[in-house]
């Protein structure tokens, strides 16, 4: 409980102190008020001395002294009224020497040669000379710091400076700076001495109490940034020299750090570029302790914001080779602090690049050198560990990526992919994600092939399995983002030529093949699809044009396709690859290539015996076989024979009753194109309906062995609609009579105990047989076509039925 | 007046990088009571995205939809006007106007919307709608060649609905608008 105790003691000595100035304070006003010179004297003096305590900390001390100060304010302008007290203040500068210690002597000097630098009765400089000297008298730390600020302060309007009213006669702005540099070197000692004072106390605490004092010694750098007269050549001539004189001389690291950092706030920006070489050639000689690499950071921070501030200082910038300087310090530091840890040097490198690309965002060749030198740095090591290093890398490798918002010039740095290779797998992937989401932010078209080989070499991490020994297991969600974003970045990658949008899909398929089957799903459609979309350019202009070769046909890429969706289906993924394959004969047939197109039926079917096995599966899958068979137009009648044999036996086995039934009247499509030139084969129509009128029979029945009771007659209802559909569009099998009995036979069989009533298929009946009320009300052709189906038949018999499916039974 | 945003056909990403932007800043959340989408998103991320414009989300599965819990066909009111939604590849032939008007009798809606063949449609059939909203990406389709990136905009009001359709056509959104007033005989159902 020591340090407490000690707190509340130095709480007691205050208040003491404070007790002891107001006390005194109370006498010395009523001097003042008495115009009475020796009573104000002598009551001033004691109060004073109540600062030469030794036992407060620097914060306590400041409150003592905060004090005094104002007590000494009332006492200035005493001083200034000579008719008050009836001494001239020649005579009053001596008199306050009397004191009888040394502390108050020299605070009431100070308060003196103020008034004496105002009458302006002696040059200024010979005053300020005089007190900056006697304050030497003063070695204690706390208390000289405090009085040299006092004396700072009381100082600060009356500089000689130029344009002042002390300027003149031998006064110039060469004395307030030799002043203020005078009085900076000697607290800056007084400052540094602190630490040797005394080994009992700690050295934490110690420290603590050295940066409360900080600002007093930083105090007068700011008044010399004031100072009109130091113009950029004295500056440069004299300030700076003498500032980092005395701070390279004191060799004590937190004074260089701190002061360091003070200088290149407190001056202006133009100074700073103007005087870089000084100001840099200072950092290697600091004490090996000291944060130079903060140091160096602000000073670029700073640089950039003012290279931002006004596009007219940049040709100042150009002129004082503001990079080449930087970049050799951070070398020179990088190469003497050889235990600085890699993300000190690569956060120096961040800054700099920063620094870069406000300054010369024209000059690739810097920011590909700033990479070449991160390179070098990480090369001594293997993968990063350090997260805090890493995030800096990515920091590194991102500001390119903003500042030019377009990959291409970014793929142009040769160092950027050596920089990425340093980055442990899990980085590596994040930095892939945002060149990809910086990608597709700007909507930058990718367009060359050689550019894409580059791209992908960068997002490699993504592309492939790097690190093959990882074992831990990724997390799903967060794979599917990543490839779902390598997919999105297909559809970026473009020419408009057609001869080089092949090889850039050629490029990308090299690359994803190497991803392995889990990403395949991934990558393979947009390919595909891209491929696709080159096909359909090219459609028409096949085969040799003018005798030469033409190296992009739609014969290539679906070879091309062939294969890439070929590794689809053995990842596997046939429900993805069917579609895929059915997407390509659909073009094929576009392109009119017959065998092509036959070939990717071929696959699909291949792939709908042999891997979907699902039921739910099978139902999709034969829907968008019948569907795009229905389309094709390219097949001759063995092929299409073939075919349509195949798609129909494929229907008929599904394993749900409904689900066959659905299949098989669809497949009386593939009968009937409603083209000019459409196949038109109406017996072979009514034999699919026929056929699925009987599975829908049969589905009945199944329901009423199961359940007891008949199923909705909805797919009965589906199969009227179909009769209507071909009755339509003019098959001479369809009769109306059929309709006629079919309509019966759905009334019936709503009308059955057995059947389940359904409300759906009630609707969907009922909306049926309005429909047919519709098109007779239409008139014309179809309503006299539609007239022979009468709504309300009387004769409900089962007859029918057995009529309907007398043809395949 | 309930706004009703319908569109489909996305493949995201199979087949395009993502909505375009134009789309994208027109469609902000809060404005649209109903989303219909018929399916072929086909990612999760769409299906987030699609969410924020409006919690009443109502999607069929397209035959590139990862997600398989998507019903076939949906139907919903809306109104006084009865919707109904699906993808269309189970209709064939595909965009057969026919074909979807037994979808319609079927579902026995007022309305319906399909996809799949990318190719925007409005149709007055019979007593109601048949409508396909394209594609909503402009997505490359085997059917449809030259497909504009598409959405609809339904307006219902009583008993009248505004089609609005937006197109984009060479970077400008184009915006048609179709007008629809149901028959009482229908509603008598």
């Amino acid at each position: 409980m020591l340090a407490t105790e000690g707190m509340e003691d130095e709480e007691k000595w205050l208040a003491e102190g404070i007790a002891a100035i107001q006390h005194n304070a109370f006498y010395m006003s009523r001097a003042l008020d008495s115009d009475n010179l020796r009573e104000a004297l002598k009551y001033s003096a004691l109060l004073l001395s109540e600062l030469r305590t030794s036992k407060l900390s620097p914060h306590k001390y400041y409150e003592l002294y905060m004090r005094a100060f104002d007590e000494l304010r009332k006492l200035e302008m005493f001083f200034r009224e000579e008719d008050r007290h009836g001494c001239s203040v020649i005579d009053l500068y001596e008199l306050v020497q009397h004191a009888g210690n040394i502390l108050p002597r020299l605070y009431l000097l100070c308060t003196v040669g103020s008034v004496y630098i105002k009458s302006k009765e002696a040059p200024a400089k010979d005053i300020l000379k005089d007190l900056v000297e006697m304050c030497r008298g003063i070695q204690h730390p706390t208390r000289g710091l405090f009085l040299r600020s006092y004396l700072a302060q009381i100082s600060r309007d009356k500089l000689p400076d130029l344009g002042s009213e002390y300027e003149g006669e031998g006064d110039t702005v060469m004395d307030a700076v030799d002043f203020v540099l005078q009085n900076f070197t000697e607290m800056n000692k007084l400052w540094v001495r602190m630490q040797h004072d005394g080994p009992v106390r700690l050295k934490e605490k110690l420290d603590k109490e050295r940066s409360e004092l900080r600002d007093l010694v930083g105090k007068n750098l700011h008044v010399l940034s004031q100072i009109e007269g130091v113009d950029l050549e004295m500056y440069k001539d004299v300030v700076l020299p003498r500032v980092l004189e005395q701070v390279v001389n004191c060799k004590d690291e937190i004074a260089q750090y701190y002061l360091m950092d003070c200088i290149i706030q407190v001056f202006p920006d133009e100074y700073h570029l103007q005087t870089l070489e000084t100001l840099l050639g200072a950092c290697p000689q600091l004490q090996p302790a000291v944060d130079v690499k903060t140091v160096l950071s602000r000073l670029m921070e700073r640089l950039s914001n003012y290279a931002d501030s006004s596009p007219e200082v940049l040709p100042d910038f150009l002129q004082v080779e503001a990079f080449a300087k930087l970049s050799s310090a951070i070398g020179k530091v990088i190469e003497a602090q050889v235990d600085m840890p890699v993300v000190g040097a690569i956060s120096l490198y961040v800054f700099l690049l920063t620094f870069t690309l406000r300054v010369h965002p024209d000059r690739l060749d810097y920011v590909d050198q700033i990479l070449g030198a991160c390179v070098k740095k990480l090369s001594g090591e293997a993968k990063l560990e350090d997260s805090i290093a890493t995030k800096q890398v990515v920091a590194l490798l991102s500001a390119p990526l903003e500042k030019y918002s377009d990959i291409v010039t970014v793929l142009s740095l040769s160092n950027y992919p050596r920089v990425m290779d340093h980055l442990d797998a899990g980085t590596n992937k994040i930095m892939a994600t945002i060149i990809i989401e910086s990608i597709m932010k700007n909507d930058t078209c990718v367009s060359t092939a050689d550019k894409v080989e580059v791209l992908f070499e960068l997002i490699k991490g993504l592309i492939k399995e790097l690190d093959v020994t990882a074992t831990d297991e990724l997390d799903e969600e967060d794979f599917k983002e990543e490839q779902n974003s390598v997919a999105r970045l297909i559809h970026v990658l473009y020419n408009d030529e057609p001869e080089e949008m092949l090889k850039i899909i050629c490029t990308v398929r090299k690359h994803i093949m190497a991803g392995g089957p889990k990403r395949l799903t991934f990558t393979v459609p947009p390919l595909a699809f891209s491929a696709l979309k080159l096909v359909r350019r090219l459609q028409g202009q096949d085969g040799d044009m003018a005798g030469e070769e033409v190296p992009a046909t739609p014969k290539k890429i679906f070879k091309l396709l062939n294969e890439t969706i070929e590794a689809l289906s053995s990842v596997p993924s046939p429900e993805l690859a069917l579609r895929l394959y059915l997407q390509c004969a659909e073009a094929a047939n576009d392109c009119e290539l017959e065998p092509i197109a036959y070939e990717f039926f071929t696959q699909a079917f291949v792939l709908y015996e042999e891997e979907v096995a699902d039921s739910k599966a099978q139902v999709t899958a034969i829907h968008l076989i019948i569907g795009t068979l229905q389309k094709m137009t390219v097949f001759g009648v063995e092929n299409r024979d073939t075919l349509t044999h195949k798609a129909t036996g494929y229907s008929a086995k599904l394993l749900k009753k409904p689900d066959q039934c659905r299949a098989v009247y669809a497949c009386s499509h593939l009968f009937w194109v409603d083209d000019q030139d459409g196949i038109k084969d109406g017996e072979r129509v009514l034999l699919c309906l026929k056929r699925s009128l009987r599975i829908a029979n049969a589905a009945q029945q199944q329901a009423n062995v199961t359940r007891g009771s008949s199923g909705p007659v909805t797919l009965f209802v589906e199969i009227l609609n179909k009769y209507l559909y071909f009755f339509e569009k003019g098959n001479p099998q369809i009769t109306s009579s059929a309709i006629q009995s079919l309509i019966e036979l759905i009334k019936t069989e709503m009308q059955s105990d057995a059947t389940t009533p359904d409300k759906a298929s009630d609707a969907f009946f009922s909306s049926t047989l309005r429909y047919v009320q519709f098109q007779k009300q239409k008139g014309g052709l179809m309503g006299e076509k539609y007239g022979s189906i009468k709504k309300f038949a009387t004769s409900v018999s089962l007859i029918f039925l057995e009529d309907l499916l007398g043809w395949v039974s | 007046m309930v706004l009703v945003l319908a569109l489909g056909d996305l493949h995201i990403p199979h087949r395009a990088a993502d909505l375009p932007a134009k789309f994208k800043s027109m469609l902000v959340p809060g404005k649209i009571q109903h989303v219909i989408c018929t399916g072929n998103l086909c990612i999760k991320e769409v299906h987030d995205y699609l969410k924020t414009l409006c919690p009443d989300l109502h999607i069929t599965r397209g035959e590139y939809d990862e997600e398989t819990r998507y019903p076939e066909t949906k139907t919903l009111t809306i109104g006084q006007f009865k919707l109904g939604l699906c993808h269309g590849h189970q209709v064939i032939p595909w965009g057969d106007l026919d074909s979807l008007a037994m979808l319609q009798r079927q579902l026995d809606v007022d309305i319906l919307v399909t996809g799949h063949t990318h190719q925007f449609t409005a149709y007055k059939h019979e007593a109601g709608v048949v409508i396909n909203p394209g594609s909503a990406t402009g997505a490359y389709s085997s059917i449809t060649y030259d497909v504009n990136p598409s959405f609809v905009l339904m307006d219902i009001d009583a008993l009248r609905v505004v089609v609005y359709v937006y197109e984009l056509i060479d970077g400008e959104v184009k915006v048609d608008k179709i007008d629809f007033k149901k028959t009482t005989t229908q509603s008598a159902n």
